[in-house]
């Protein structure tokens, strides 16, 4: 097996210097009518080959995003990804590393996670960021306990435009910790009074910006409210893209800031591997979840950086600890902190205009379809569409047609009743004749 | 140039440290500044066109000042990280025996069917008509870890290790309340010798953490575990092999003993590559347990992550499982991401947007294809026999605290033999590394004084496993003759020399700031 460096003459060898007979003698521990005879029920092993044709017949019954129209989004967004990007993240010493716990020979993945950390808290506008969670979903859910930490509170209010399946792994884990979660309903058009939400328990308001539906939020009356009642504005993202042209949640007065990084860097992937950011206001610092990375000197005085705060972690505090986060998602960091540095700040702003641009042209041209309103007044490069009958059914109809134009809502939420409406993302990737061919096949399917 | 014409390649000289160079740097060893420090604001290394002017439609929210981000080109970018990373150890570099973490060879073909556009450029929330190559990939993939742990249902969304655990304790803390014992049975289990992920998981959904005493022979005893059993038990979650890298011998009456108290057994299975092809977890009696795709079925550690943590649940616990689920309907196969879709079944809730790490799905299926039963088991076997190897060639120098049990897939050392040597199992770690040797897990388990945790895993050769075990004589011999400074300063010959975390930690600095601007001449 082209993996197992061992020869059965090694093994043989090596048998004899451990002192046992046969190698079931060092699985001797395992009771003797628990322990397997011959092989489990699978396959044996395959050349490369024919693992190649086995998962290259599975990959073709796919229709990749690049193949088509593609205006997916909905918390995960179809974004080009620069060649130098998976190139570098192959690197054998990138790839093939741990966790930095030995910084003297970890200094490579070290000064990423400091670069990382500094770009994350530029774009969100907050003091400090930590070196990543698994996703935005997951995160948010970090944040939400994170917040009951430092209010020492339990109640969680979640705006209405959350990304559902958001929602549900904040509610989730709230069910499961005995903490209280309060919904506002779904609004399309974002117009919701959180404020009003807000009580003498309430430990934290979530509010995602934009929104699921795409509507773009000014975060600073809740912030005002929130500070106002003691409570924590947790703001959410999940087309980290958008923070190249939108006012930053910091400046508007977050308190924590957390999201998806998946725009940059990471690629689609079916949902996963993601990048979860995360940064906070420094004074919450201590009651972060995740791994810090910081700098210091070495013994020769030379700048070096190290894992630090520790003590905050699950295996320094145990049960005291402020998360049970260990592996996190340190390549996708990579990623995400290579693709940044290519685009800098002229190159990120840009794409956000190119975004926005290419956004404002598809709402024009769908508004000008027979029976399609556009919903969203305010976007970044994703906005909400109503259709006449049931949105799935006319985004099937795409799909046969060749396009995918979009996610019905009533996939992340088949019980809010809003059954006619389709969430469109376009990004830099979508062309003008990809425009056309979307708004050619709507026409024939409404 | 070509030395063509027979001039002397003799150096003058031989030692090297009285040489400083100009630039800090030494030869293939570069000083590299940081992003910040180098990049500037205008420059890109994406070439983007202007877009043609539109009325913006961001509502006024735009942001007013600069970000603050600066880039570099293309070349300046490749050159930047390419030499971050050569400050990095990484198994292709060389043997990396960290205890626990599974730091096996990482096949390249896996990394190739990961990108295959049809796995690596999908959405997951496109039509489910047009990924049906990859549901049926999750499918196979969770097919092949219940055929392999002998269980009939898994979840295969949680994100990670720890993140499996969260969802594995989520089903069982679902099934208790679903029999009416939610407010009773509160305490989980957790032995002194566990990974901190278990108690920090249990805490974390509201349990109460108990820890269970550690045998002087490494391993957990039924009778110890019976004692703290009562109706406010609801778990315990014990790692098999254990940490301490031994099977537990008593692991089928434990479990018993847990389901005549009505509590669940949770398996940690950080070290199920220990025993792929030899058991089946099932047939223990385990009731839930997480696999680490990223130590076991060899996805890559990157650095950190992305990991995968798909969980395998008993029939007890399968009807909790969460969001999503896929079901087959017919040839098709449907993706349950809602709980008003999900039959019979009663998911507890949702742990992550989405379906899972597809990336790493396909990374572990390509290994698991590759190996095969056949592979898979010798590979277990070759791991198990590779840490015997290691213990055998040192155990006449090094102190092993539990000597009456074979050790699975890693070998522990305590510090008894370092006893008034002066030199710590820290320092010995850091020498390793002046050796070309990642350092083994030190100082965990907590059970065992200054442990050292050596997995070699199944990627080694015999002669380099040989290299390996001579290499750590000569050290623990020096250790013993007195040769402390050979040890104290380590390591000498690293990128950089020991750092000071008590300073990191004193006085954080997270990011990167302007330098203040200079003083003006007085």
């Amino acid at each position: 097996m082209r993996y197992l460096p061992l020869t059965d003459q090694d093994r043989k060898a090596m048998l004899a210097k451990v002192g046992v007979a046969d190698i079931d003698a060092l699985f001797a521990d395992i009771p003797a009518d628990k322990r397997l005879k011959g092989l489990v029920d699978l396959p044996r092993h395959k050349g490369e080959a024919e693992v190649e044709r086995i998962l290259g017949r599975m990959a073709a019954k796919n229709v990749p995003a690049s193949s088509v129209p593609f205006f997916v989004g909905a918390g995960a967004y179809k974004h080009h990804v620069p060649a130098t990007v998976d190139h570098l993240i192959q690197r054998s010493e990138f790839l093939t590393s741990y966790t930095p716990y030995q910084p003297e020979i970890a200094q490579g993945t070290l000064q990423y996670l400091f670069e990382f950390q500094t770009q994350v808290s530029l774009l969100t506008g907050m003091e400090v960021a930590n070196a990543s969670l698994y996703d935005g979903s997951t995160g948010t859910g970090e944040a939400v306990l994170m917040a009951h930490r430092v209010t020492r509170r339990n109640k969680a209010v979640l705006s209405g435009g959350l990304h559902p399946q958001y929602a549900e792994v904040v509610k989730t884990l709230s069910h499961m910790a005995s903490d209280t979660v309060v919904s506002a309903p779904a609004k399309p058009l974002g117009d919701e009074d959180l404020a009003a939400l807000i009580d003498d328990q309430t430990s934290c308001v979530v509010v995602q910006n934009p929104d699921v539906f795409g509507n773009v939020r000014d975060l600073r009356p809740l912030a005002k409210a929130c500070e106002a009642k003691g409570a924590l504005l947790i703001a959410v993202f999940t087309e980290v893209v958008s923070l190249g042209l939108l006012e930053s949640p910091g400046a508007m007065g977050a308190d924590i800031v957390v999201g998806e990084g998946q725009s940059v860097g990471v690629g689609l992937n079916f949902g996963g591997p993601y990048v979860g950011l995360f940064a906070a206001k420094s004074k919450y610092l201590r009651q972060m979840p995740g791994r810090l990375c910081g700098e210091t000197v070495d013994a020769e005085g030379k700048r070096g950086f190290v894992l630090t705060l520790s003590t905050r972690e699950q295996h320094i505090r145990r049960d005291k600890a402020t998360s049970n986060i260990c592996t996190n998602s340190g390549l996708c960091v990579l990623a995400f902190t290579i693709h940044m540095t290519l685009l800098g700040e002229a190159g990120l702003t840009r794409l956000a205009r190119i975004n926005h641009a290419n956004a404002v042209k598809l709402a024009d041209m769908l508004a000008g379809v027979k029976g399609v309103e556009v919903l969203t007044k305010s976007f970044f490069n994703e906005f909400t569409i109503r259709v006449p009958g049931k949105a799935a059914d006319v985004i099937e109809k795409l799909a046969a047609k060749g396009v995918l134009g979009g996610v019905p809502y009533s996939r992340l939420a088949p019980k809010a009743g809003l059954d006619d409406l389709i969430l469109v993302a376009n990004t830099e990737v979508n062309t003008d004749e990809d425009r056309a061919a979307f708004v050619a096949a709507l026409k024939e399917v409404v | 140039m070509l030395n063509n014409q027979g001039r002397p390649t003799a150096a003058g000289e031989a030692t090297a440290s009285a040489h400083p160079t100009f630039t800090g740097n030494k030869a293939l060893q570069v000083e590299e500044a940081l992003l910040f420090e180098i990049g500037r604001a205008e420059v890109t290394g994406v070439d983007l066109d202007e877009p043609e002017a539109v009325k913006s439609r961001l509502g006024g929210l735009e942001r007013k000042g600069a970000i603050g981000l600066v880039g570099l080109s293309e070349p300046e970018t490749m050159r930047h990280f390419v030499r971050l990373s050569q400050k990095n150890y990484g198994i292709d570099t060389g043997l990396f025996p960290l205890g626990s973490c599974t730091m096996k060879h990482n096949p390249r073909l896996n990394e190739k069917m990961a990108r295959l556009p049809g796995f690596g450029d999908i959405h997951p929330l496109q039509p489910q008509s047009t990924v049906q190559g990859g549901l049926e990939l999750i499918s196979e993939l969770a097919r092949y870890l219940m055929v392999l742990t002998g269980t009939s249902a898994v979840t295969m969304s949680p994100k990670a290790g720890a993140h499996g655990e969260l969802a594995g304790m989520m089903a069982i803390k679902a099934a208790i309340e679903a029999k009416g014992e939610g407010a009773k049975r509160n305490v989980v289990l957790v032995p002194e010798s566990a990974h901190g992920t278990n108690p920090a998981t249990a805490a974390l959904i509201g349990f109460v953490v108990k820890s269970v005493p550690a045998r002087d022979d490494g391993t957990v005893h039924v009778e110890d575990v019976k004692a703290l059993l009562g109706p406010d038990v609801a778990a315990i979650m014990l790692t098999n092999p254990n940490t301490c890298g031994i099977f537990e011998p008593q692991v089928v009456e434990i479990a018993k003993a847990m389901h005549d108290a009505g509590a669940y057994f949770y398996c940690d299975g950080a070290n199920f590559n220990a025993i792929v092809g030899k058991a089946k977890p099932g047939d223990l009696g385990i009731d839930a347990m997480h696999i680490n795709l990223h130590k076991t079925f060899s996805t890559p550690h990157g650095g950190g992550g992305p990991g995968a943590g798909p969980v395998v649940l008993s029939e007890r616990l399968a009807p909790f499982a969460p969001l999503p689920f896929i079901r087959k309907e017919g040839e098709k196969l449907v993706m349950v991401e809602d709980a008003s879709d999900a039959g019979s079944a009663q998911p507890f809730g949702r742990v992550t947007a989405f379906h899972g790490q597809m990336g790493m799905f396909t990374r572990a299926l390509a290994y698991m294809l590759s190996h095969g039963a056949d592979g898979m088991k010798q590979a277990s076997e070759d791991a198990v026999l590779s840490a015997n190897y290691i213990r055998a060639g040192l155990s006449d120098l090094m102190s092993i605290p539990f000597p009456d049990h074979p050790s699975m897939h890693e070998a522990l050392f305590d510090d008894e033999w370092l006893k008034d040597t002066g030199v710590t199992t820290l320092d010995f770690a850091k020498a390793m590394i002046d050796e070309g040797y990642h350092p083994m897990t030190m100082y965990f388990p907590l059970v065992v004084h200054g442990a050292m945790l050596i997995e070699p895993t199944e990627s080694e050769s015999r002669a380099s496993l040989d290299l390996f075990i001579m290499a750590l004589r000569d050290l623990a011999m020096a250790a013993k003759k007195g040769d402390t400074a050979r040890f104290s300063g380590a390591p000498y010959h690293a990128p950089r020399r020991r750092l000071d975390e008590t300073r990191a930690a004193r006085t954080p600095i997270l990011k990167w700031t302007p330098p203040a601007p200079a003083q003006a001449a007085e």
